[in-house]
């Protein structure tokens, strides 16, 4: 087991209230931050710390704090990211809903080190319980003086809300988020100008991802180069990985970056193996955007070293034999999933989801989605796969956010890495309606770990 | 395709959903009270049960904006019900990861158990249902919300969600 940075106290009684959770340290941040440190030193220690972006694109926190224009006279904000609609993740609520004063400390500190006033916490509009539990954390750390005027004496003023979305996974995209949060469409901005620069109501801003600012209090409590010693190269400390899908134990782990895919999928600490005595087929590592990869090749890559959840090793190979850490969203599929069915159903999402903005995502989606249902339900043609490939690829890279490729990645991956199975719908289109292709060679080449299961 | 339905029925916010307007607007900076359109739409609808175009143009006057600002934005996003709903709307997540653990037969289910399509009401006004995507509870699936508290509904079988639907009406019939 790990170091447990973020779900330490996670399962001590009340911990979701301020009293307990200021009993067990919390707060700590703030004081030393606001007390003792510059804001450019909080900064600071979030660069040495390494932390990268955990909303999925991985980008290093503080260098995109340091990129925030301060012209005077203008107010910054600070706005968190909690649409969390990839699916495959959620970790996000999870957090928010067990240890929400972790969420609250790393607000006031980034706040703090942005040099922002007013900060908000954008939830996905369904996430009400957690909106309900994050404004009753709020008002307790006001009350505490944690918010509001002159924190702890220091002069520093911060206001802090919740806003709700109204249920679109593209306003996860920054751009299309803070279009949200000025009560517009959710349509993804144009950029440059990047939201550093002009952000919500135009002014410089910063959106973060709810486990990147909850990151900053071990990080600040603990100095950002302790942070760095854990994980392995430029995947730096612990993350929050969502594992769903047909495991024994799915949930939210906390693992330090570097563990293996192996460890983590049959591990007594992490998910136990495949539930029901089945084995596995095929895993989606990073929420439902990024490549979907074999068995065989999520385990081990190319080069038959062992896979490591980390940034690095997940990417390794490429898209040719390789994916992303993504979001930490992880799904897994047993023997009996159909790979078809389930490029077909993330097809219909991302259809479902697109803003409608660019043709090639409006139009493109709608087409992935309706070839890859004439394939699922016994009308697929041998020229589909080749079809649904070229319009994946006039969609990648053409559109003004990644909703784009987001939605080309999972179809282009899946007949890479499983176009027997396609095939196979195509030729035996009334077997493939009732029955499935099944693991094929995608073998899991591991032996089923026989416990005294029935 | 989606739409702004009409409605003849007087709408009339009181005076405590006023209260709460005002609460939200006071959130963001002079001038950029438009912020507070989608919390506000939220209430509007936990209050009425949908967003009436009526609704829409009394938030349009409130916060000082055109009418059409409201449509586009609560056509835009999938929690606004531009129609009336069953009393409880049980929204089940159909994508992939709740769908590798069973959302089709739960759907399946619903449907034969209330006898009413996805979107319809039941006769009773009680109930409607549909699929929607992602809900970010993928480690729990099959999952369902019901509306305006948004209260979770987790590892659904046919059996918790034939007690889910029993309780609900013995709740609504109390």
């Amino acid at each position: 087991m790990g170091r447990k940075l973020l779900l330490e106290h996670i399962n001590v009684p009340g911990i979701n209230t301020f009293d307990v959770y200021r009993s067990k340290g919390g707060y700590a941040s703030v004081e030393k931050a606001l007390k003792t440190l510059s804001p450019d030193d909080v900064v600071e220690e979030v660069k040495k710390s390494g932390l990268r972006g955990r909303g999925g694109a991985g980008f290093p926190t503080g260098m995109k704090w340091s990129f925030l224009a301060k012209p005077e006279g203008v107010p910054r904000y600070l706005v968190c990211n909690g649409d969390e609609s990839e699916p495959g993740t959620f970790k996000d609520r999870y957090l928010m809903t067990h240890i929400p004063h972790l969420l609250i400390e790393g607000m006031i500190v980034a706040s703090y080190a942005l040099g922002a006033n007013t900060s908000y916490i954008y939830l996905r509009g369904e996430m009400m319980p957690q909106i309900r539990i994050l404004e009753r954390a709020i008002a307790e750390a006001k009350n505490a003086g944690f918010l509001g005027n002159n924190i702890l004496g220091t002069g520093y003023d911060l206001e802090l809300y919740v806003q709700p979305g109204g249920g679109a996974y593209i306003c996860g995209e920054e751009t299309a988020l803070l279009e949200s949060l000025e009560g517009k469409r959710g349509n993804p901005r144009i950029k440059p100008p990047f939201p550093a620069i002009a952000g919500l109501y135009g002014c410089p801003t910063v959106v973060n991802n709810v486990e990147s600012i909850a990151a900053v209090v071990p990080i600040i409590n603990h100095g950002g180069d302790e942070y760095a010693k854990i994980g392995i190269g430029r995947s730096t400390g612990t993350k929050l990985i969502s594992a769903g899908g047909n495991l024994k134990r799915p949930g939210v782990y906390e693992i330090e970056l570097g563990v293996t895919v192996e460890d983590f999928i049959y591990g007594d600490d992490y998910c136990q193996g495949i539930a029901n005595g089945k084995r596995l087929k095929a895993v989606v590592a990073g929420g439902s955007s990024v490549p979907i990869l074999p068995a065989n090749l999520i385990l081990k890559t190319i080069n038959n070293e062992a896979r490591l959840m980390t940034y690095e090793s997940l990417s390794d190979g490429g898209f040719a034999t390789g994916t992303m850490l993504g979001s930490g969203g992880f799904i897994a599929y047993d023997e009996d999933q159909c790979i078809v069915r389930n490029t077909w159903n993330f097809a219909r999402f991302y259809h479902h989801e697109s803003c409608g903005q660019c043709s090639p995502c409006r139009e493109g989606t709608g087409w992935m989605e309706k070839v890859l249902h004439r394939l699922e339900f016994g009308h697929g043609k041998m020229s589909d796969m080749d079809l649904l490939v070229d319009v994946s690829k006039k969609i990648e890279g053409n559109t003004i956010c990644p909703l784009g490729d987001a939605a080309a990645w999972p179809v282009a991956s899946a007949i890479r890495h499983f176009r027997d199975e396609f095939e196979w719908h195509v030729t035996n289109p009334s077997v493939a309606i009732t029955s499935n292709y099944g693991l094929a060679h995608y073998a899991d080449p591991l032996p089923v770990l026989e416990k005294a299961e029935a | 395709m989606l739409s702004v339905q009409n409605t003849d029925a007087p709408v009339t916010f009181t005076p405590e959903l006023l209260g709460k307007f005002a609460e939200i607007v006071a959130r963001y900076p002079e001038g950029k009270q438009k912020s507070a359109l989608l919390p506000i739409l939220h209430l509007v609808q936990a209050e009425f049960g949908w967003v009436s175009a009526p609704a829409m143009d009394k938030v349009a006057e409130y916060l000082n904006i055109q009418p059409i600002e409201v449509y586009e934005v609560a056509t835009f996003y999938t929690m606004y019900f531009l129609k009336p709903q069953g009393k409880y709307m049980l929204e089940v997540c159909r994508t992939g990861p709740c769908e590798i653990v069973g959302a089709t037969p739960i759907m399946e289910h619903i449907e034969k158990t209330l006898g009413v399509k996805e979107g319809d009401v039941t006769p009773d006004g009680l109930f409607s249902w549909r699929g929607v995507e992602c809900l970010a509870a993928c480690g729990y699936g099959p999952v369902l919300q019901i509306g305006p508290e948004y209260t979770f509904y987790e590892n659904l079988t046919t059996e918790s969600v034939d007690k889910l639907i029993s309780d609900l009406k013995g709740k609504a019939n109390n």
